[in-house]
């Protein structure tokens, strides 16, 4: 257990630090690198709770996928440093609020926690038991019967979002000249075969 | 005291023997690789290759690691120290730690994890990392081009390669690596998922900014792309994940499609060869093929590039997760393979 217990301390030591690095690292690129080593020191935290799936996930999606885009974007942007700052005092109050409200949701659920302790064994459990398929299959089993509608809608939500990102920035310009490689490769005198003798030219 | 031995100690001691037992045959097998690559790339040139260090430039490799490593590391000034530094640790890092999960042999591998090809998934898709850190942290246009491009292609063929896997895995019904190759003991999946294992394999050269994608390098545009400002140790690393990502690239196909360790038939001589050796095997095989397209196709122009992994092998790719999964429930192909 010990080696859990220090495993554990590592990855949430260094997912807090790092998140606390993202806002306030100068250069936007190192707060992009940061949230990644969040996100990876979170997965690490997953499969220390036996959740090797959501973990995996959570490094294929957001790690693999979602973070290199906005590290794309980030890495194109030229961006004003000086400028940047200024707006900080402006944006606090704000930011302040969220952290706040973030801050009383863990409290309710810690509190939840503390008052009424079986409430945690209402919430759906995975059929058959946890101990018996992986957790891939529970979670799989969960999700596609019980939750199904959630689910779905979930998947539409993001179609949509897929739709309206094309929508919007796609653009036909007139006089084009697009390759079709097709027609390209159906022209009668595109491709010719040739019997090469070995060590010898054409 | 004893406690902590037999607790702590030993098992630490034991799992730093198996590192070391797949890292350095892995090394060893990097800078073999590249004198592979330059004796076949010379053979289809019609040339005679690396012959002149050792008995036939055996010791080639060995002389390319010893300039590199005494040769001086330069930080250019305008580059941005500390993501300059660790780029190309990330990269070999990421390249070395995938190996944990490969089953080398009937039940010889460091960790026999439930997801091990999602985990082999999620470190491939770290790898765009080191290039884009290195392309942008050196400061200078052509890196950051280069690492630019290699993101972007990287993100593209990681798609048409995750369908892919999932239609393994809608065959095999698990994600453990060990189960994958047990259940192509009857038939390798390269002959029922024949079209896909071709996809994966052009997608392996895609992510592995191989030849005929390997336009993040370009030399003849972008000089050498994002590791342009890399000297010394630093590129060496560059070059060693390069490929020993190559190498894994090939082990995910030969795990996947080749079936692995297992034998091609179940039959007397091919039975008395054990299972690392048929897996290396299938693994060299694989290089090859790497090596034959790279003397062979002319470098891909990028809108050819992406036409290929959005218009191309993402449809086909969508299409034979349906297919292969109405497949598999409608003939019970799960219980098939158990």
């Amino acid at each position: 257990m010990i080696i859990q217990s220090l495993a554990f301390y590592l990855f949430s030591i260094v997912t807090v630090a790092s998140a606390v690095m993202v806002i306030s690292a100068r250069n936007p690129v190192h707060s992009v690198l940061f949230l990644i080593l969040a996100f990876f020191n979170s997965a690490g935290l997953f499969v220390l709770l036996g959740a090797e799936f959501l973990a995996m996930i959570l490094v294929v999606v957001y790690v693999g996928a979602v973070a290199v885009l906005f590290m794309f974007v980030v890495m194109m942007l030229d961006i004003n440093f000086a400028a940047l700052r200024e707006g900080f005092l402006q944006y606090l109050p704000l930011g302040g609020l969220i952290g706040l409200v973030l801050l009383l949701e863990l409290a309710v659920i810690l509190g939840g926690w503390v008052i009424a302790p079986d409430v945690a064994e209402r919430a759906a459990a995975p059929t058959p038991a946890i101990d018996s398929v992986n957790n891939t299959e529970a979670l799989g089993r969960l999700i596609y019967t019980n939750y199904i509608y959630f689910f779905q809608a979930a998947g539409m939500v993001l179609l949509v979002a897929m739709i309206g990102a094309i929508v919007l920035t796609h653009r036909t310009r007139p006089g084009v000249r697009k390759q079709k490689i097709s027609e390209q490769v159906a022209r009668e005198d595109s491709i010719e075969m040739r019997d090469m003798p070995s060590g010898g030219g054409i | 005291m004893a406690e902590f031995w037999t607790g702590y100690a030993w098992p630490a001691i034991w799992i730093g023997l198996q590192v070391v037992a797949i890292v350095i045959p892995l090394l060893l097998c990097v800078a073999y690789l590249v004198y592979f690559e330059r004796k076949v790339i010379a053979a289809i040139h019609l040339r005679r290759g690396p012959n002149v260090v050792g008995p036939y430039g055996l010791l080639q490799p060995i002389a390319d690691g010893m300039k590199l490593f005494f040769k001086e590391t330069v930080i250019p000034t305008g580059a941005n120290r500390g993501v300059f530094i660790i780029a190309p640790m990330l990269t070999f890092t990421l390249a070395l730690i995938a190996w944990a999960v490969i089953p080398v042999g009937d039940g010889l591998v460091i960790a026999d994890i439930n997801v091990g090809i999602l985990y082999l998934f999620a470190i491939s898709s770290l790898g765009v990392y080191g290039i884009l850190m290195a392309g942008w942290a050196s400061n200078s246009k052509y890196a950051f081009l280069g690492g630019l491009r290699s993101a972007a292609q990287m993100v593209s063929y990681e798609v048409s390669m995750g369908f892919i896997i999932i239609s393994v895995l809608l065959v095999v019904g698990s994600l453990n690596l060990s189960d994958i190759v047990n259940a192509q003991r009857h038939a390798w999946f390269v002959i029922p998922l024949f079209p896909m294992a071709v996809i994966f394999f052009v997608s392996t050269l895609a992510e592995t900014n191989r030849h005929p994608f390997d336009l993040p390098e370009a030399e003849a545009e972008l000089v050498s792309g994002y590791n342009v400002e890399y000297s010394a140790m630093a590129f060496a690393l560059f070059f060693l994940g390069e490929y020993a990502n190559m190498i894994l690239m090939s082990a995910m196909t030969t795990i996947l499609f080749l079936g692995g360790w297992l034998p091609p038939f179940n039959v007397a001589p091919f039975t008395w060869i054990p299972g690392p050796i048929w897996f290396a095997a299938k693994i060299a095989f694989c290089l090859f093929i790497f090596l034959w397209v790279r003397a062979t196709f002319p470098r891909y122009r990028y809108d050819q590039l992406m036409r290929l992994g959005w218009k191309v092998f993402l449809p086909i790719s969508l299409a034979a997760v349906v297919i292969v999964g109405g497949v598999v429930l409608a003939f019970d192909i799960q219980s098939l393979v158990k």
